[in-house]
C-alpha cells in the first residue's frame, strides 16, 4: 500500500486515516535506511521527522483539517539551510555546518506540515550534471541500463534530489536549478522536475552558486505534486530583493490538461544530428501528442541557443567565485590553520573545496579579472540579454516551447570525462531557460531501448507556471508512463 | 614652502550615514556595543544570506547628494568588490562603482574671504567592513564585526584644491553640509567621517605629478600635518632627481610623518562586477523633487541670510553658520533682540565657555532662552555687560534663574541719576587734586573717576550714566 506514494495519494490515505503520518514516516524512514547504497542522504533527520509526524497524527486526530502537504515526507538538497540540521552543500568546507535559520523555502514546506526526512546528497556547491562532484560521493542512480549492472549517475546537481524520489525514498522532493540541476536529473531517473520563473521562490537561506540564475523547485512523481509543492514554495519574500511581488497562484486547483488552442514552438536550433534517435523519437511523438489533443505545432527559432551555453560558463563561475568567497575558514565551516591570514586562506580553501568547485573559482576570477572583464563578463551579459529576447520574440507567437530535456541518457558513473567541457554539454538544453528566467519542466516521456528514462522539456514565458503545469499534464495524462525502477538495492 | 611648487590635492570622504540600521540588515548601529552584539545573519555572511536595501539611507544619500550640488542619478547600481580579509565576511564589499546614486556636483569655500569652488566628482553608497583588532593577543588577531555592513557614503572630490588650508575648509564645508542634511553626525574622533587625501606636486605649468593617497585620516590637524610632510616629501624626492612612487600611505601621529602601507603594485584587482542579489536601484523624479523641496536651509544660504537680515559681518555670519546646532542657538536668541550684542555673547562668551568644558553646543549648561534672559538684562540696563559676564558663569554652574543670579549677587545696575550724582560727588569731594587737573585740560583722568565711582558701587553703576554726568559735572 505504501509504494510509489504521491503527496496527493499520502494526503487521502492520512485525511481518510488509513494510515497515520508516524506509519507513512517510518515506513519511509526504513527505506531510507535500506537503500544507503544508493548514498542518496548526507543526513537523515530522523528526530525532526518523528517529532513532525507527531505532530500532524495529533492534528488529525483533534479532527483538524489538514493540507495537502501535512505528514508528507519530504527531503531537500543539502543546499537547503535547515534550523539545527546539518547542511554542507555537499562540501567539505562545509561539513561541520550546521545554520541556526531555515530557508524560506523549506521553512514554507515545514508550516504546510511536511516532513522532512533529510538532507540529499548532490553534486558540490551544484556545480555539476553527474552528482560525482560531492564531498559525499557520488549518488547512484536507481535505475539501471538493461545491457549491464554499472552503476549510473542520476545526474546533477540534484542527484540525490531525483534519485531519492525515483527509487521512493520519499515521497518528493526540493532541488535548485542553476543550469538544469533539477530537469536534467529528473530526465536521468524518469521524474518530474520543475525550475520556476526566476523571482518566483525566494533564495533566502539557499548556499548561492550563481545568484542571478539559482532557483529551487520540486522534483516529485508527478505534474499534479509538481504544483502543489510550486503552490507552496512560492511567493514574494522582502529578505530576498530579487523576488518578484507577483500574486501567488492555486497551482494545483487551477491544473486542467487542456492544450487546446494553444501554441506550441519547436525551435529549429535544438534539432541536430547529434541527438540520439530515440530522444528524437520521443519528441516527435510529443509533438504528435500535443498535436492530436488541439495544440498547435510551429516550428520557431532561437538563433542565440548555441551562445547560451558558453555565456552560461563565464555568468555562473564569475558570481559563484565572488559568492563563494565567504567560505573562507574565519566565521564558520572548515578552517585549516597557517601561520598567518594568507596561508589559512589558502589552505582552508585548498582542502575544503573540491576540483570542480576550484575550476569554476578559477574561471569566474579570470573573467572578472581587470583586462578581461570586458571582453568575457560583459559580453556574456550582453549574450544573455540576446537570448531572452529571442524568447520574448518568441512568445509572442507561441504559449510555450517544447525540446528535449537532455541529449543523452543517463551514463555510468566510470565514464570519465577528460574535458570538463564534455560534461558542460548535458546542460545544452537546459541552460537557456535559466540565462533568460524562465520557467521550464522536465516530464518523463518513456525509456531507451537500455531502459532508461528520457525527459522532454517544456519552456513558458516569465511567471505563466500555470500553463507550463496544464500542458506537463495533458502530456503526462496522455503518455502514462508511471514506470518506477527494480529495487535492486535492497 | 618653494613657491615654484603646486600642491594639488582631491579627497574621498567617507562619511558614515545617519542611520539607526545598517545599510543592508536591519542590525543597530549604535557606537561602542560590545563587540560582535549588533550582527546579523546578513552581516556575518552566513550560508544563504542575502542584503536588502534599507531605504532609509538611499534617500539619506540623495539629501546628501542634493546638499553637495550634485545630480542625482535616477539609476545606480550597486557593485561586489571583491577582496578577501579577516574583517570582510563576504569576501566582498557592496559599493557602487560605475554606476553611482549620485553624480558630479560642486560646493563652495571659503579662505580669508576669498571664495573659491571646489568640484565633486560623485558620492556612492557602501558597506562599512568590521574592526580587526590585533592587540587583543599576541598571536591572534580578533575580528568585531559591529561595524561590518554600516552604510557609507564616499564622496569624492576633483582634484580642485592647492593647500592643507583649502583641503581642510573643504572637508569642514562637507561635514558641515552633512551635519545640516543630519545625514552624517561628523563625529571624527569615533570615525563617522574620516578622509582619504591624494596628494601631488608638480612645478607651475607642467601636467600633473604622481599621486600618493593618505589613508584614514580623521581630524583636522592630522590633514594639515599629513599634507604638510607629504608634499615636503614629495618635493624633494623630485628635487633629488627621483620619481614618486604612486602608494598608499599612512600617517603616523607619533613621528608627525606618513609612512608607505601598499605600493600600486600591491594594489589589489577588486573584480568589480553588479552584485546579482540586488536590483538596480531606481529613483522616482517625484520623489527626489520631494526630498528638495524638503530639504532645509543650508549653510551658505543661511549665511548669505544671516548677513542681510541680521546685519552682521561676513566673519560672523560664517562662525555662527558653520555648524546648524549653532546657526538654530543663535536664531533662537536673537529674536528681538540686538544682533551685535547676540553675536558678541554667542560667538566670544558662550563659544569660550563651552571650549573651556570641550561641549557642543547641543550640551550647552546655558540654553538660548536663558541667554535670552540675560541679554534681556543688559538691554534693559539692570545689569552692565560686566555684571552680566559674573551672571553667565553662574549660569554655567548651577541652575538658578537669571533673575536669581542677579538677586543673590546683588548686580542690579544703579541706573538712578541723582543716586548716582550722590556717589559722583563724594568721589569728587575726595580728589580735589585730580579734579583741579582735569579742569587745567587733563581730561584723560575721566577714566580715572569713572573707576573710583565703579570701585564704590561695586561696579553696578550704569555706565552710560555715570559718563554722561561725570562729564558733565566736570565741564562745568
Amino acid at each position: 500500500m505504501l509504494e510509489n506514494l504521491t503527496i496527493e495519494q499520502t494526503s487521502k490515505l492520512l485525511n481518510s486515516k488509513k494510515a497515520s503520518a508516524l506509519e507513512i514516516t517510518s515506513h519511509y524512514l526504513k527505506k531510507v535506511s535500506d537503500a544507503n547504497k544508493l548514498n542518496c542522504f548526507i543526513t537523515v533527520s530522523e528526530d525532526h521527522a518523528i517529532k513532525a509526524a507527531i505532530q500532524t497524527d495529533n492534528r488529525i486526530s483533534k479532527n483538524k483539517k489538514i493540507g495537502l502537504l501535512d505528514g508528507v515526507p519530504l527531503a531537500y538538497k543539502d543546499l537547503f539551510c535547515t534550523n539545527e540540521i546539518l547542511t554542507t552543500a555537499s562540501s567539505k568546507i562545509l561539513s561541520n555546518f550546521i545554520p541556526t535559520y531555515e530557508s524560506t523555502v523549506t521553512s514554507n514546506c515545514q508550516k504546510e506540515g511536511a516532513i522532512v526526512l533529510g538532507k540529499l546528497n548532490c553534486d558540490e556547491f551544484a556545480m555539476g550534471s553527474t552528482n560525482k562532484t560531492s564531498f559525499y560521493g557520488p549518488v547512484i542512480n536507481p535505475w539501471k541500463s538493461n545491457e549491464s549492472d554499472e552503476d549510473l549517475v542520476p545526474g546533477g546537481s540534484s542527484g540525490g534530489s531525483a534519485a531519492s524520489v525515483a527509487a521512493d525514498l520519499c515521497i518528493a522532493s526540493l532541488g535548485t536549478d542553476t543550469g538544469g540541476s533539477i530537469r536534467q536529473p529528473a530526465s536521468f531517473t524518469g521524474l518530474v522536475g520543475l525550475k520556476p520563473s526566476y523571482g518566483r521562490v525566494s533564495r533566502w537561506g539557499v548556499v548561492a552558486f550563481a545568484s542571478s540564475l539559482d532557483q529551487a523547485g520540486p522534483i516529485c512523481k508527478t505534474v499534479e505534486d509538481a504544483s502543489i509543492l510550486l503552490e507552496a514554495i512560492s511567493g514574494h519574500d522582502k529578505k530576498d530583493s530579487t523576488s518578484s511581488i507577483e500574486p501567488n497562484e492555486h497551482f494545483y486547483k487551477n491544473l486542467n490538461s487542456s492544450v487546446k488552442d494553444l501554441k506550441i514552438g519547436i525551435p529549429k536550433e535544438y534539432l541536430s544530428d547529434d541527438l540520439p534517435e530515440e530522444i528524437q523519437g520521443y519528441w516527435n511523438e510529443g509533438k504528435k501528442i500535443l498535436s492530436e489533443n488541439g495544440a498547435e505545432i510551429v516550428e520557431i527559432s532561437l538563433p542565440s541557443t548555441k551562445t547560451a551555453l558558453p555565456a552560461y560558463y563565464i555568468i555562473a563561475p564569475a558570481e559563484a567565485s565572488s559568492n563563494l568567497s565567504r567560505y573562507d575558514g574565519v566565521r564558520y565551516g572548515l578552517r585549516v590553520k597557517g601561520e598567518n591570514l594568507t596561508e589559512m586562506y589558502e589552505l582552508t580553501r585548498s582542502e575544503g573545496f573540491g576540483d570542480e568547485v576550484k575550476r569554476r573559482i578559477m574561471m569566474g576570477t579570470y573573467v572578472l579579472s581587470s583586462g578581461y572583464y570586458d571582453a568575457y563578463y560583459i559580453k556574456a551579459q550582453k549574450v544573455r540579454s540576446i537570448i531572452k529576447s529571442d524568447f520574448d520574440l518568441a512568445f509572442k507567437s507561441v504559449d510555450a516551447i517544447f525540446t528535449p530535456t537532455t541529449p543523452n541518457t543517463a551514463f555510468p558513473i566510470s565514464k570519465e570525462e577528460l574535458d570538463p567541457v564534455q560534461n558542460y554539454l548535458n546542460d545544452i538544453f537546459t541552460v537557456p531557460a535559466n540565462l533568460a528566467g524562465l520557467p521550464a519542466i522536465s516530464i518523463p516521456f518513456g525509456l531507451s531501448k537500455s531502459g532508461l528514462p528520457i525527459g522532454m522539456q517544456l519552456i513558458t514565458n516569465t511567471f505563466k507556471e500555470q500553463t507550463l503545469l496544464n500542458i506537463a499534464k495533458n502530456l503526462q495524462d496522455s503518455i502514462n508512463f508511471n514506470i518506477y525502477p527494480n529495487q535492486w538495492w535492497k | 614652502m618653494n613657491s615654484e611648487w603646486q600642491t594639488v590635492i582631491g579627497i574621498e570622504i567617507h562619511a558614515q550615514i545617519n542611520s539607526k540600521s545598517k545599510l543592508f540588515s536591519s542590525s543597530s548601529t549604535e557606537f561602542g556595543s560590545a563587540p560582535n552584539t549588533q550582527v546579523s545573519l546578513v552581516d556575518a555572511a552566513m550560508p544563504g544570506m542575502l542584503p536588502v536595501i534599507n531605504k532609509f539611507c538611499i534617500e539619506q544619500a540623495v539629501k546628501s547628494g542634493i546638499g553637495l550640488n550634485a545630480k542625482i542619478n535616477k539609476k545606480s547600481i550597486f557593485d561586489r568588490k571583491n577582496y578577501f580579509y579577516q574583517d570582510l565576511p563576504q569576501g566582498y564589499q557592496i559599493s557602487q562603482f560605475k554606476d553611482p546614486i549620485v553624480g558630479s556636483g560642486s560646493i563652495e569655500i571659503e579662505i580669508d574671504g576669498t571664495k573659491k569652488a571646489i568640484g565633486i566628482e560623485r558620492l556612492h553608497l557602501e558597506q562599512d567592513a568590521g574592526k580587526s583588532l590585533h592587540d587583543q593577543d599576541p598571536n591572534l588577531t580578533f575580528v568585531d564585526l559591529n561595524r561590518s555592513g554600516i552604510a557609507l557614503m564616499e564622496i569624492v572630490s576633483d582634484p580642485d584644491m592647492a593647500s592643507p588650508e583649502e583641503a581642510v575648509a573643504y572637508v569642514k564645508k562637507v561635514r558641515s553640509i552633512l551635519r545640516y542634511l543630519d545625514t552624517c553626525d561628523g563625529n571624527m574622533e569615533q570615525g563617522s567621517l574620516r578622509a582619504d587625501i591624494n596628494v601631488s606636486v608638480r612645478k607651475k605649468g607642467e601636467s600633473l605629478g604622481t599621486r600618493c593617497e593618505l589613508k584614514n585620516l580623521n581630524s583636522f590637524k592630522h590633514i594639515t600635518s599629513a599634507i604638510n610632510f607629504e608634499v615636503a616629501r614629495q618635493i624633494k624626492i623630485i628635487e633629488n632627481g627621483e620619481e614618486i612612487k604612486q602608494e598608499t600611505r599612512l600617517y603616523d601621529v607619533s613621528s608627525d610623518t606618513t609612512k608607505s602601507m601598499r605600493s600600486k603594485e600591491d594594489a589589489h584587482d577588486y573584480r568589480y562586477f553588479p552584485d546579482p542579489d540586488l536590483l538596480p536601484l531606481n529613483l522616482d523624479e517625484k520623489w527626489i523633487e520631494k526630498i528638495k523641496n524638503e530639504l532645509p536651509e543650508l549653510p551658505d544660504e543661511k549665511k548669505d541670510r544671516f548677513i542681510t537680515q541680521y546685519k552682521i559681518s561676513n566673519y560672523d555670519a560664517e562662525v555662527l553658520t558653520s555648524d546648524r546646532q549653532t546657526s538654530e542657538y543663535f536664531e533662537e536668541v536673537i529674536s528681538n533682540r540686538n544682533p551685535k550684542l547676540v553675536v558678541s555673547w554667542v560667538a566670544s562668551e558662550l563659544f569660550a565657555a563651552l571650549n573651556k568644558e570641550n561641549l557642543s553646543i547641543e550640551n550647552s549648561p546655558v540654553n538660548s532662552k536663558q541667554l535670552g534672559e540675560l541679554i534681556d538684562e543688559i538691554e534693559k540696563g539692570t545689569i552692565s555687560n560686566r555684571a552680566a559676564k559674573e551672571v553667565f558663569e553662574e549660569m554655567c554652574v548651577s541652575k538658578k534663574s537669571v533673575q536669581e543670579i542677579i538677586n543673590d549677587k546683588g548686580l542690579i545696575q544703579i541706573s538712578d541719576t541723582s543716586e548716582i550724582e550722590k556717589f559722583i560727588n563724594q568721589v569728587l569731594v575726595d580728589n580735589p587734586i585730580n579734579v583741579e587737573k582735569y579742569k587745567n585740560g587733563k581730561t584723560k583722568l575721566l577714566g580715572f573717576f569713572i573707576g573710583e565711582v565703579m570701585k564704590v558701587t561695586k561696579g553696578k553703576a550704569n555706565p552710560g550714566l555715570l559718563n554722561q554726568i561725570v562729564k558733565k559735572k566736570l565741564d562745568n
